[in-house]
């Protein structure tokens, strides 16, 4: 492989918007409203254009001539590298919206800088999922508001789903030395601006939304090293289910 | 041999599969054509990341070219990233007479809140609308409803 750090950095990318895309899409036919229903699977459709073009770009890296289609759905569980976040169940819709407002929040900084890397196919596929990236956050920074400050119920389940999925958010920030490597050659940010950034827009919309970051910090992590919850391996089971079944199927 | 100007005026022929008034090139979505290396090479880009119609865009393109006896490749390119911008005036008429509001300019979306844009029925002509949804039947377009009228309508959603 070439350069084993940024096949790893491009799978995690693509990983992410392949299991939150696949969550999301369970929505359908779901939502509390129509409107909703179509937001929610526009928004899972554009996670898993984004995951093609990621995946894409990891098996071309890798060079053993694995497209998106290998990747998605012949890996293991333990080969997925996505943050433990992304596989929780989706809940009620203020456990869903809260999911995606902490993810979109720290997608949109991280697709800015990474319009900026001096690798140009990610430079590329940055510029064009940033302009989805930033209809999505703020759809759902709306959503947040509208929950928390919204009626005593709402805001109960808006602050649940936060004080559930708090313990997720450093997961995102996962940086490895050989992360580093690629920082200094200017193919990607540092997760430190990142976090920056995503705290930056998590405090101003909660504050607004009249909710309260959780004061145990006690974190999570395993997803980015392939150690996952338990919730992954029946997503995967749903999302591998016909090329298991029927290797190599089309229609 | 043909000509670029005669491929491009087949392709002209080549419309959106969801909306069927708008040629590829009005939606800015044809790119680039091209003769290299005995075939042409027509380039194509999405208009978002999982628009699902550029498969059947890619297919319709080479039966076009085949049925007329030309030997061509499609390539997808995503940068630079499709804008609005590159939609043709005849293509914000068309749309406009199809029934699909066309993109009006917008406040960057990096600024989290701030009130819809205004977009005019595209059947009376009202300024009185409401936006209904951010997301509408496809990711390029929105929900909007016209108050004088009550028409619901799609709206071709501002992308820059």
């Amino acid at each position: 492989m070439k350069n084993e750090a940024l096949y790893n950095y491009v799978l995690r990318l693509g990983d992410d918007s392949l299991i939150l895309g696949q969550r999301l899409g369970e929505w359908c036919g779901h939502g509390p409203i129509l409107e909703e229903d179509i937001a929610m699977t526009n928004i899972s459709l554009d996670l898993i254009g984004q995951a093609m073009s990621l995946l894409n770009y990891a098996g071309e890296i890798d060079g053993q001539g694995k497209d998106h289609d290998a990747l998605a759905f012949l890996r293991f569980e333990n080969e997925y590298r996505n943050a433990i976040l992304l596989e929780q169940p989706n809940g009620d819709f203020a456990h869903t919206m809260m999911r995606q407002f902490l993810f979109d929040a720290f997608r949109k900084p991280l697709y800015e800088k990474l319009l900026d890397s001096s690798d140009q196919q990610i430079a590329a596929i940055a510029e064009k999922s940033l302009k989805e990236t930033r209809y999505h956050l703020k759809h759902t920074s709306e959503w947040i508001i509208r929950l928390g400050d919204g009626t005593d119920e709402s805001h109960q389940r808006a602050q649940k789903a936060l004080d559930l999925l708090w313990r997720y958010t450093d997961e995102l920030f996962f940086e490895t030395e050989e992360d580093l490597a690629l920082v200094a050659e200017g193919i990607v940010p540092a997760m430190k601006v990142i976090k920056a950034e995503w705290s930056k827009t998590v405090t101003a919309v909660l504050a607004e939304a009249t909710l309260n970051i959780p004061t145990n910090n006690w974190q999570f992590e395993g997803g980015r090293r392939g150690v996952h919850s338990e919730h992954l391996g029946y997503l995967l089971a749903d999302l591998q289910y016909m090329q298991r079944a029927y290797p190599n199927m089309k229609w | 041999m043909v000509t670029e100007g005669e491929i491009r005026s087949l392709l002209s022929e080549v419309c959106d599969p969801e909306i069927p008034v708008l040629s590829l090139a009005d939606l800015g979505v044809l790119r680039g054509v091209e003769f290299l290396d005995n075939e042409w090479h027509i380039t194509i880009t999405p208009t978002y990341s999982g628009c699902p119609a550029m498969k059947t865009m890619e297919d319709d393109i080479l039966r076009k070219l085949n049925d007329n006896g030309i030997k061509a490749k499609v390539h997808l390119v995503l940068s630079p990233a499709w804008t609005t911008d590159w939609l043709s005036e005849s293509g914000r008429k068309k749309l406009k007479e199809f029934g699909i509001a066309p993109p009006e300019d917008e406040v960057d979306k990096s600024v989290l809140f701030s009130a819809p844009t205004v977009v005019p029925c595209p059947k009376c002509g009202s300024r009185d609308t409401k936006m209904v949804s951010q997301f509408g039947s496809t990711a390029c377009k929105a929900h909007y409803q016209c108050r004088s009228c009550l028409e619901p309508y799609d709206y071709f959603k501002c992308l820059k």
